[in-house]
């Protein structure tokens, strides 16, 4: 096992290798531009990757903008995560067809797809795993998902270029990969364009053999060393973790609650993009004739009333109530659960909340003590 | 939905349920949808008997009828008399688009005055009999289920049709656009662009069709189960939309559906005060 060796590769190294993952039967996703932001979507060369292209990030504001160099990975995290291919927002879990009397359920369509991922960073590698925990590594495993997460080819980048609203540092999951990936790049600009290649399983060093590569210099590990410093150095935000199951659990009836349900749209947004929530609901389609019924698995949310059904009625009514669940599920019972934080400090959530709510702004306000509840006594639904 | 006006029909005896399709005022699309159901519609015709459907056939079935959908909103002293024998007809009532569950763009009307609206618009006012309002179906008999949109996406029509058959609730959930928007995997107008979007308070149903197309949503679904007008509100002011536009993007199909009309009154109210502030709102006291 090669595992740990590092190697030199050009751009057309990095496109050798997503021609060896093709051939190898992989559908290879990478992030590329459509509609004013960096997606995930199916690219055959590093021609279709963003070169050139930045994001400007903040609470609430997205906007593609142009650098000055060449660079294949230089922004942070969009829209997309690995979990729409990983955890699908809609698939087909069963099929039933009547039988006389009686009914019989048919096969379940296979999961079609090999992924190969181009260009995973180190907090969607963290998000990944924390996914990993909960539909694989649980008493009652996902089967599309463990197919599919057994079968991923992970080909992950260290940031150089954080997003403004990246907190990867304080989460402890980045800017840099450590491990969890077949191969692992890191973008070096100064001079010749190129990628320091870190080997992280047996998959990865097959491909990496099969391409035109150089041995690492003293130079390029001191350049990689630096990116990642540089990056971690200049994070869009920060959270301050300490304590915070505690902080949290000590403070469900804080006053900012009711400011935060005040804005919050329960829209959802927040947590579709959020690449370790993992909830989702069944639906249950039949034909006109009543003969077949299909059972489907969609992404469901938190925010939403039937989330919280329970029989005929949703138990979480109020906005707060909802929010609340949210936030202190991702950064404080989470732990207690799955033993580790549901939060990577992707910044997803923030960006992506069409009103700019910040969770690292509520844990801030949450810290600071509240002020006199009866300040705001009306009832926010 | 709201409490009953009106006694229930019993469910008719017999073979195929029977199904009948009214319209009130409105502009008929969303009937049309059950007709533009081609490639099901003979399912549909197989699955349950089109008793009465003069969009589609001149044959009448008489009542009672096991699913009555209802099209168009209350806006006459006929149609007034007219729900209650449909709802004393049926079974089950379901209410199909903005005009039915809202009122419709015509509900427009009940923000102003309706005979200075037809001293304008007609040349012999006193041809005309009409309420003071277009008020949905709910105001005035019971309904057993709401099907929004300007018009009615017709997967969800066979969906609640399939569902009254098969005896199960119909699978609509009342969450926001943003929801299908994600599910979609679009990328956000209101984000990615600074396009105003009424897609966080407004309900789903439609697939996230205008944002999918790069445009803010226009709310032809109407409110969604918990909408936030206000906070939104604040987001499309940032912007630079003025009251005015927010006025408008509240008033649209669905201007007289509760949360949409009242926060369109709001913001009216908040421009006709006097006292008030270069932004349009009260300076804190
Ligand atoms: S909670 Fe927000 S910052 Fe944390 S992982 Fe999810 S989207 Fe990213
Ligand atoms: S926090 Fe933001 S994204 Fe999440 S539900 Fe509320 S308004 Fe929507
Ligand atoms: S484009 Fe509109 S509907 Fe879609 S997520 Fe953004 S705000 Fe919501």
């Amino acid at each position: 096992m090669a595992n740990g060796l590092r190697a030199v590769i050009d751009v057309d190294g990095l496109d050798e290798v997503i021609t060896r993952l093709r051939v190898q039967g992989f559908s290879t996703i990478g992030p590329t531009c459509r509609d004013g932001a960096i997606v995930y979507d199916e690219i055959e060369a590093t021609g279709e990757l963003p070169r050139g292209w930045a994001d400007d990030q903040d609470a609430g504001t997205y906007r593609l903008v142009r650098r000055d160099d060449e660079a294949l990975f230089g922004y942070a995290v969009g829209p997309h995560s690995w979990k729409q291919y990983l955890h699908p927002p809609g698939e087909l879990l069963f099929e039933v067809r009547r039988d006389g009397g009686g009914f019989v359920i048919e096969e379940r369509p296979e999961p079609k797809s090999r992924y190969a991922f181009i260009g995973v960073r180190a907090c969607e590698l963290a998000a990944i795993g924390v996914q990993d925990r909960v539909l694989v590594e649980s008493e009652h495993p996902a089967g599309g998902y463990s197919v599919r997460r057994g079968e991923a080819f992970l080909l992950a980048v260290d940031c150089g270029e954080p997003g403004g609203s990246c907190f990867c540092v304080s989460m402890g999951t980045g800017p840099g990969v450590s491990s969890g990936f077949d191969l692992a790049l890191t973008e070096l600009m100064s001079g010749e364009h190129r990628f320091l290649v870190r080997v992280g399983s047996d998959a990865g060093a097959a491909v990496l053999g099969e391409v035109a590569s150089r041995e690492a210099t003293g130079e390029d590990l001191a350049e990689a060393r630096r990116v990642v410093e540089m990056a971690g150095a200049r994070m869009g935000r920060h959270l301050d973790t300490d304590g915070l199951p505690v902080l949290l659990a000590e403070n469900l009836e804080h006053p900012r609650w009711d400011d935060v349900a005040r804005r919050c749209l329960t829209c959802t947004n927040c947590t579709l993009v959020c690449p370790t929530c993992f909830c989702s609901t069944v639906e249950d389609l039949t034909t006109l004739d009543g003969q077949r019924a299909q059972r489907w698995q969609r992404w469901d949310s938190c925010f939403t009333l039937g989330f919280s059904e329970l029989h005929g009625s949703p138990v979480r009514h109020s906005t707060r109530g909802r929010y609340r669940q949210w936030l202190t599920h991702k950064l404080g019972t989470w732990w207690e659960q799955f033993g580790e934080s549901g939060c990577v400090g992707c910044g997803r959530c923030i960006t992506w909340c069409p009103v700019g709510i910040d969770m690292t702004a509520e844990v801030a306000a949450l810290r600071r003590p509240g002020v006199d509840a009866s300040a705001n006594p009306e009832e926010v639904r | 939905m709201t409490a009953g006006k009106a006694t229930h029909g019993e469910p008719p005896a017999g073979s195929r349920p029977k199904l009948a399709v009214w319209k009130f005022s409105s502009c008929d699309g969303c009937q049309l949808s059950l007709l533009d159901c081609e490639d099901e519609l003979l399912e549909v015709a197989e699955a349950i008997e089109i008793a009465y459907f003069l969009e589609a056939t001149r044959a009448v079935v008489e009542g009672p009828y096991d699913l009555s959908l209802v099209e168009g909103s209350i806006t006459t002293p006929d149609e007034l008399e007219r729900i209650h024998q449909v709802r004393e007809a049926s079974h089950r009532v379901v209410t199909i688009g903005a005009c039915a569950t809202a009122g419709g763009i015509q509900a427009l009307r009940n923000f102003t005055d309706v005979e200075e609206y037809m001293s304008v618009v007609y040349a012999h006012p006193s041809f005309i009999s009409t309420l003071d309002t277009a008020t949905p179906v709910s105001d005035h008999v019971e309904v057993d289920f709401e099907l929004r949109g300007c018009p009615i996406n017709k997967i969800q029509l066979l969906e609640v049709i399939s569902a009254h058959l098969n005896e199960r609730r119909p699978e609509v959930p009342g969450h926001s656009v943003c929801t299908e928007c994600k599910l979609r995997l679009n990328v956000c107008v209101m984000v990615a662009s600074g396009t105003p979007c009424l897609g966080p308070v407004t309900h789903a149903g439609c697939g996230a069709l205008c944002p999918t197309f790069s445009r803010g949503c226009y709310g032809c679904f109407g409110p969604m189960e918990t909408p936030n007008t206000e906070s939104l509100e604040a987001s499309m002011e940032a912007l630079g939309l003025g009251d005015p536009d927010i006025v408008r993007m509240f008033r649209t199909y669905n201007a007289w559906a509760p949360a949409f009309r009242d926060h369109s009154r709001l913001v009216e109210l908040r421009m006709s005060e006097p006292a008030a502030s270069p932004t349009g709102r009260e300076d804190p006291a």
